[in-house]
């Protein structure tokens, strides 16, 4: 082994990326290509009735319009969003009923805002409520998850148990908005369709454009050689990619379709809005005897998809009597989707708060509350982890934060107008893997070649598997070149789940392994198109294990609430994590701090309203959706244990690419708390929700 | 695209004979504002005079000890010339507490009090606007406004005028210089901004043709304790819920001069006039200075959203004129 694999090895693209030469999606320049830009409905509920395109096409450069009656059919999707213009029926606001084909960006938007659209608008309802008469119990959740699972007597347990929490909380519609939005590029020739395209995933691009197309897979290659941040809102096929392969083919041109930043929120998925009611009883020490977790959310018409909040509470903590439910309603509303950590991020912002809620009500400190309620076992399922070490995150980072010695008492600390607090949440992500195929190609001159459709949405993918792949060979970083991003490359899946170095680096790990073998049997030069080894981890990688695998963690947060102005400002973020091995030192941190950065968003300032009137979320750019700014993130700190964990993979890694968000919102609303004593229990905790709070504190 | 003309102006003259041979002519200075406005078809200007060449971009003493700021000069020059740091403190902090570096760099002291609201309702053309399109109503009143006005809202329009210069400039008791086919003038800052009325889509006084060239702050606050706050969403690049700039002069142990603006409350920065009379004479203490943010604000009217602004507001007014306040008796900045 050269040790290549944990090392803080630099981003193989970064030079490409600091320097303006990574060519993204909307990069990919050919003669003739066209430009596309779509025509959001402007009704909520209804059928358009008719498109007036006259005057869209009298634009100078405009070279076609697409409509529901004269675009190219489509096969039935699997998934209804992709169904681009194949009738009338409008879904949702920002649906797209209209694609203006020009030969500028500038002409298209001309175009597309001449294109006159008559709707039968039905009465709509996007306003989701705990007790709306629409809602339901799916048959699963997002994830494959049971709605439902319940053991014991929860609800006599509840009323019998000695401490009680009863509790509700508000998570509001996400979005993801990666910094590249949606985009994809199309060409046709001869029958073949190329696409390069913002995805976290080529391979299922390609599978679903050949099913929407009738094409054969060896038709079609798609690339995402470098891919602006997806969060998930790229696990799937979006519009963008449709629409281009649509218009492309319509006008025989190639077609870029970059989606405005202003589409987004409606067309690319967001993370649903959850409402949770969460009942805690326990025993006077401290342990858990029931826990109830109830999450209701919202879908569209057109898809079921159930955010999984409640799932976590199925991992957590020890507790006889448990029921976790998922409700929902399908409303007049775009199609949620991903967005990191589905069901662990909200799920467990409201589990850990009123965990908090527990602790106080007790008089227990909040770390030590968890570690009373540490399983054996996982509780839903009984099966023993494969390793566990949430109680050693705990201590860990309560030794780094210093934690130990803090007074419990809420409200009492001050530093001139500001409250002082302090909060802890525990965090957990399970592990996902998929199989995939890889090559290793020894190469005459002593360089090799990793080939694998992995996508490197900018998590530093390239350098990792490269790293795995020297350490299996055993030879220096420098002498593994890797190709990634391309249908055209052995098949991997997508970046997501926080699954992909894990399911690629199997792969690697294996093509590079028996390559090693078969070059230790070798005698003499290497034939010129060098030796070659294909690994295939079907049956390996998806193998059901015995066990249950989740990476841990906790999240340690200091606050400093302005009594004037009721801002909250996070001066120290702490993360430790127990995730396997950590593969590369400087693209790991650099994940969970992205994941705390985002959870912080989440804890404060990010948020998207739903206009009742309308149908549509209010926030479309980056002025009014709040992500953080570097201001807001004072310190952030992220660590890890040298966990050992020999049943997940050759790597023994686990995957790093979501934990981070998951505990950070809680923390920082349990820090709120023990600064001002107000319990906040609705998202974001901005300026006018925590000074009404803190008002209402003093009467 | 709509196609425009684009004329660079090299004097004023030149820039107010272009705009009049030119149906439909906006400026264009920093273009922070009205390029994005133009790529969401809000503003469809048939010709765009850039005034960026105009020598109007140096901050100057006048004879009397004012000073007059060239509507050309850089948000990010003026904040941190050091005139205007020494002198009007509030100033400068009401412009670094703007936008974010890059937008500062590029936005100029005329185009800032310029700019449009940011109401969603009247960036979005699918949705009904008063102030975009007169007549066609306001999504805000009964949509999304947590952000919009308490103070001085209409049926009309609700908007909230988001620069955080001008709210500074309005309690330095600024004033607006502008040039026009009729000849220079100057405005007060705290008149150049109007209340929505009936006519929400007239955010100012300018007259048709009308260039903001300078903005003159006067010698007789310069070198008063003054200072701006804002509260907002997250620390930086965010529009203010709400802020306040404050002048003080204490006298002999009373408040010789007041100045109150508060940002983000109304359709234009809102001088806090009643407030400022209470303040006159008054000792400066806490319990005063919570009466005159309530006499203030007792005409506030808040939308079903956004009743928070008025303690926020007050909780602003009261913080700030405390600090200065204590800057004023201690000597020191607190």
């Amino acid at each position: 082994m050269t040790g290549s694999v944990g090392a803080p090895a630099e981003r193989r693209e970064g030079r490409e990326k600091v320097s303006g030469t990574a060519r993204y999606a909307a990069e990919f320049h050919s003669p003739g290509r066209a430009q596309a830009w779509p025509v959001p409905s402007r009704v909520a509920r209804g059928r358009v009735t008719g498109v007036d395109t006259a005057a869209a096409l009298a634009v100078p450069g405009v070279i076609a319009v697409l409509t529901h009656e004269n675009a190219p059919r489509l096969a039935e999707p699997d998934d209804p969003t992709l169904a681009l213009l194949q009738n009338a029926r409008v879904p949702h606001r920002g649906w797209f009923v209209a694609l203006v084909v020009a030969e500028t960006l500038e002409a298209a938007r001309a175009g597309a805002a001449a294109v006159r659209v008559t709707y039968d608008a039905e009465e709509h309802d996007v306003t989701l409520t705990a007790s709306h008469p629409g809602v339901y119990v799916p048959e699963e959740a997002n994830g494959g998850h049971p709605a439902v699972r319940e053991q014991g007597d929860p609800d006599g347990a509840f009323g019998s148990s000695a401490a009680r929490v009863d509790v509700a909380y508000r998570v509001p519609p996400l979005h993801n908005h990666p910094m590249e939005p949606h985009t994809s590029t199309a060409r046709w020739e001869d029958g073949t369709l190329t696409v390069h395209t913002s995805s976290q995933g080529t391979g299922a691009v390609r599978a679903v454009l050949a099913g929407l197309f009738g094409l054969s897979r060896d038709r079609i290659v798609v690339t995402a050689e470098h891919v602006g941040g997806g969060f998930g809102s790229k696990g799937t096929p979006r519009p963008d990619v449709v629409l281009a392969a649509m218009a492309a083919r319509e006008t025989g041109r190639p077609v870029t379709v970059a989606l405005p930043r202003r589409f987004l929120p409606a067309v690319v998925g967001h993370r649903a809005p959850t409402l949770h009611r969460l009942r805690l009883g326990a025993e006077t020490d401290g342990r858990l005897v029931s826990l109830v977790h109830e999450v209701t959310t919202h879908t569209s018409r057109i898809k079921e998809f159930v955010e999984q909040a409640a799932v976590p509470a199925r991992v957590m903590y020890a507790a006889p009597h448990t029921r976790t439910v998922h409700r929902v309603a399908a409303l007049d509303v775009p199609s949620p989707s991903w967005m990191r950590a589905p069901g662990e991020a909200p799920g467990m912002y409201a589990l850990e708060s009123a965990m908090d809620e527990l602790a106080t009500e007790l008089g227990i400190d909040p770390v030590e509350l968890r570690v009373r309620n540490e399983p054996d076992v996982e509780p839903d399922s009984g099966r023993p982890f494969s390793s566990r070490h949430l109680v050693e995150c705990l201590r860990e980072g309560a030794r780094r934060f210093g934690w130990t010695g803090r007074d419990p008492r809420p409200g009492v600390r001050r530093d001139g107008p500001l409250l002082l607090g302090t909060g802890v949440a525990a965090a957990t992500y399970p592990v996902m893997v998929g199989p995939s195929t890889a090559t290793a190609r020894a190469l005459p001159g002593g360089s090799f070649l990793v080939r694998i459709n992995a996508t490197d949405i900018g998590t530093g993918a390239r350098t990792v598997l490269a790293q795995v792949g020297a350490d299996a060979l055993g030879v220096p970083l420098e002498r593994i070149r890797i190709e990634v991003g391309s249908t055209e490359l052995p098949s991997a899946p997508l970046a997501g789940g926080s699954s992909g170095t894990a399911s690629w680096g199997w792969a690697v790990h294996d093509a590079c392994a028996g390559l090693a073998r078969r070059l230790a049997g070798h005698v003499g030069t290497l034939p010129g198109q060098g030796l070659e080894f294909r690994a295939d981890t079907t049956g390996a990688a998806d193998a059901e294990s015995d066990f249950a695998r989740h990476a841990f963690g906790a999240h340690f947060a200091e606050v400093a609430v302005d009594t004037v102005t009721g801002e909250v400002r996070v001066g120290r973020l702490l993360g430790v994590y127990a995730a396997g091995r950590i593969l590369n030192a400087r693209t790991a941190r650099s994940q969970f701090v992205g994941g705390m950065t985002m959870g912080l968003g989440m804890a404060l300032t990010e948020g998207s309203t739903m206009d009742a009137a309308f149908g549509d979320f209010t926030e479309s750019d980056l002025a009014s959706y709040h992500v953080p700014v570097h201001a807001d993130v004072a310190g952030i700190e992220a660590h890890w244990l040298d966990e050992e964990d020999s049943r997940l993979n050759p790597m023994g890694s686990k995957g790093i690419g979501e934990i981070g968000i998951v505990g950070t919102a809680a923390a920082i609303g349990n820090a709120v708390h023990h600064a001002t004593g107000v319990r906040l229990r609705e998202l974001p905790l901005t300026p006018d929700r925590v000074l009404t709070g803190l008002l209402g504190r003093r009467t | 695209m709509k196609e425009f003309a684009y004329v660079r102006a090299g004097s004023v003259e030149e820039a107010t004979s272009a705009y009049a041979s030119h149906t439909g002519a906006r400026y264009l200075a920093g273009g922070t504002n009205l390029v994005d406005l133009m790529k969401l078809g809000v503003e469809a200007p048939a010709a765009l005079i850039d005034v960026t060449r105009l020598p109007l971009d140096t901050v100057e003493e006048l004879p009397g000890g004012a000073l007059r700021v060239g509507a050309m000069v850089r948000n990010s020059d003026l904040a941190a010339h050091p005139l205007v740091r020494d002198r009007y403190p509030a100033l400068s902090q009401a412009v670094f507490a703007g936008a974010s570096g890059q937008l500062r760099n590029a936005a100029t002291t005329g185009g800032n009090l310029l700019q449009r609201t940011r109401c969603p309702y009247f960036q979005d053309l699918s949705k009904p606007c008063n102030k975009r399109e007169p007549g066609s109503g306001c999504g805000a009143r009964d949509g999304v406004h947590r952000d919009h006005a308490v103070l001085g809202h209409s049926a009309h329009c609700i908007a909230t005028h988001p620069s955080d210069m001008a709210v500074a400039l309005t309690a330095l008791d600024g004033r607006v210089e502008l040039a026009g086919p009729e000849g220079a003038r100057s405005v007060a800052a705290a008149d150049f901004h109007r209340l929505p009325g009936d006519r929400p889509e007239q955010d100012t006084e300018i007259r048709p043709g009308e260039l903001v060239t300078g903005v003159v702050l006067p010698a007789a606050t310069a070198g008063l304790p003054s200072a701006y706050r804002k509260a907002r969403d997250r620390a930086s690049y965010a529009f203010a819920l709400a802020s306040v700039a404050v002048v003080l002069r204490l006298e002999d142990g009373v408040v010789g001069h007041a100045g109150v603006a508060f940002g983000a409350l109304a359709h234009r920065p809102w001088r806090a006039r009643r407030a400022e009379e209470a303040l006159l004479g008054a000792a400066p203490t806490r319990a005063a200075f919570e009466h005159a943010a309530d006499l203030e604000l007792d005409a506030a009217q808040p939308l079903r959203d956004n009743a928070y602004k008025v303690p926020l507001a007050r909780n602003l007014a009261v913080d700030v004129l405390s600090r200065l306040t204590d800057t004023a008796l201690t000597g020191r900045a607190s």
